[in-house]
């Protein structure tokens, strides 16, 4: 995998100026997976959407392509890492991911249903604060930064293995709450220019913005490769690069809000496939 | 002496005039929507105007308003209806009170309110992500509005 890389980012990429709509096309990954890049909007969602689209479909030929196969993905070459990463011992047990959880594989199915309630924590947790908790209270190893280099690889490791499922985060129960606070924070409109996330991702989807072709915002492709910073990215890091564009005081990564966002814009992705890595501009 | 004096108030008098015609985004009085009288007191430059609605760190109209008249300005959006004939279909007053609020004339408008100052949530220092300091202003100034606004009145349709 690693040999393709220097083609891969070698590659000049053309913008090509996406029409309104999104495409009509078809995602198969890999010529075997096929991933789930439109369907009909969850129960939740229907008084605002009939349908929910992956970020997928409003990205450039090249660039659909690019993540229709893993050797062109250069999110790939993080997911290799992680993979060592997971066989390696880290923290004063001595142990790594692999000696409790075995094969990576083995954590097919996890990704799709988080952000979860975790009833040991009393609260919702995502992929990245499950990490963690394995890691300071069964390894005696550091916490991972949020969305830093080591815990978004692994994210992307775990993701890997779950591609083609159907996102699935549970919204009723101890979650809701959480649930109820994404959504607050979802159609607040905020900072000086006074827009919400809903203003560009559920009013004008499909639409330009400038020379940006909106999507409908949604987090089943995270961890996300993006061309233009070239690594991985998370999903409060895109959060938090979204509200300060509205010119607000945004949150961190890691941050109760995001966490509760984070939960609410996955459910509004639930049905769809998870991509992750996937790539965008 | 006396001269002297004199010409000292009436140098007072043109300086608080000219400080009393700037309406302040906190003072600004709405018609329908509409603003009747000039925010800055004096007469917009609709080439400046021109600049600002194209420009990305100005008034960045064209991040949503396709205008055929800025074609040599790259990629246009369309979040908000095309510009073009905007001259036609609102009065001076009308585009005034737009550009200044408007969400008084479109009750819940997408589009930004580039002369205010209060009633935001979360407001930021520009875009830094970090929260506003006391050097927080409107996105445009009095002059900047009139100009944008002494453009968009010649945005007519042949
Ligand atoms: C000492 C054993 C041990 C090690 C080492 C360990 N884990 Fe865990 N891990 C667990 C246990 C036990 C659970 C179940 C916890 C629970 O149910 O609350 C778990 C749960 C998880 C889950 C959630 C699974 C689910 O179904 O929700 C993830 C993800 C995870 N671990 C990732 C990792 C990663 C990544 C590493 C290495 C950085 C790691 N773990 C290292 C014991 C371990
Ligand atoms: C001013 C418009 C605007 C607002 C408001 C906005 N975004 Fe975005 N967002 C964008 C643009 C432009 C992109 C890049 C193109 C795209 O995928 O839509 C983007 C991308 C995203 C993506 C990446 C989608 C993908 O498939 O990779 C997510 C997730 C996202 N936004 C979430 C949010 C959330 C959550 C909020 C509210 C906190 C928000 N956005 C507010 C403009 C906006
Ligand atoms: C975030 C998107 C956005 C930005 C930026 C924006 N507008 Fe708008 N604008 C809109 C929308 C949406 C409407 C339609 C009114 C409504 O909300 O119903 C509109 C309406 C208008 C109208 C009335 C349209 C007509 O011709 O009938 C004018 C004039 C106008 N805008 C001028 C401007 C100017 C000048 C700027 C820059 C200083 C600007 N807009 C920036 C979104 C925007």
């Amino acid at each position: 995998m690693k040999k393709l890389t220097g083609a891969i980012l070698a590659t000049v990429f053309t913008t090509t100026l996406a029409s309104a709509e999104p495409v009509d096309d078809t995602l198969i990954l890999n010529e075997e997976t096929p991933i789930v890049t439109r369907t009909a909007a969850p129960a939740h969602l229907s008084d605002a959407l009939d349908e929910v689209l992956s970020g997928w479909l409003f990205r450039g030929t090249e660039t659909r392509a690019m993540q229709s196969d893993d050797f062109d993905n250069p999110g790939m070459i993080f997911v290799e890492q992680a993979m060592e990463a997971w066989e390696t011992a880290d923290g004063t047990a001595g142990k790594s991911c692999s000696s409790c959880h075995n094969e990576i594989e083995s954590m097919a199915g996890v990704k799709p249903t988080y952000p979860k309630w975790d009833e040991n924590a009393g609260s919702v947790q995502t992929l990245q604060m499950q990490m963690n908790e394995c890691r300071t209270e069964r390894m005696g190893a550091e916490a991972w930064g949020y969305d830093k280099g080591p815990a978004i690889n692994m994210e992307a490791a775990l993701s890997s293995v779950s591609r083609g499922m159907p996102v699935n985060v549970a919204i009723d129960g101890p979650a809701q709450s959480a649930w109820e606070q994404g959504k607050e924070l979802y159609y607040t409109r905020t900072g000086q220019l006074e827009l919400s996330c809903a203003n560009c991702h559920e009013d004008n989807y499909g639409n330009m913005i400038r020379a940006d072709h909106l999507s409908q915002g949604q987090i089943n492709g995270f961890p996300v490769y993006r061309l233009k910073n070239t690594k991985l990215n998370g999903a409060h890091s895109r959060f938090k690069g979204c509200i300060r564009d509205t010119r607000a005081e945004t949150y961190a990564p890691g941050s109760d809000e995001f966490i509760a966002l984070e939960l609410y814009v996955a459910s509004r992705g639930n049905g769809l496939s998870v991509e992750g890595p996937s790539i965008r501009n | 002496m006396k001269n002297c004096f004199i010409g000292a108030a009436i140098g007072a008098m043109i300086a608080t005039g000219l400080h009393a015609e700037e309406v302040l985004p906190t003072n600004v009085a709405f018609n329908d929507g509409a603003i009747e009288q000039s925010l800055s007191g004096a007469p917009g430059d609709p080439n400046n105007g021109r600049i600002i609605v194209g420009d990305k760190g100005q008034g960045n109209c064209v991040a949503c308003h396709e205008v055929t008249d800025l074609a040599d300005v790259p990629f246009h959006g369309e979040i908000g209806p095309m510009l073009d004939g905007a001259g036609d279909r609102w009065s001076e007053a009308e585009l005034r009170g737009i550009v200044a609020n408007a969400k008084i004339m479109f009750e819940g408008s997408m589009m930004p309110s580039f002369y205010k100052t209060e009633g935001f949530i979360r407001p930021g220092n520009a875009y830094t992500g970090e929260a506003a300091d006391d050097t927080f202003g409107p996105l445009l100034s009095a002059q900047q509005i009139e100009d944008v606004v002494a453009y968009l009145v010649t945005l007519k349709e042949e």
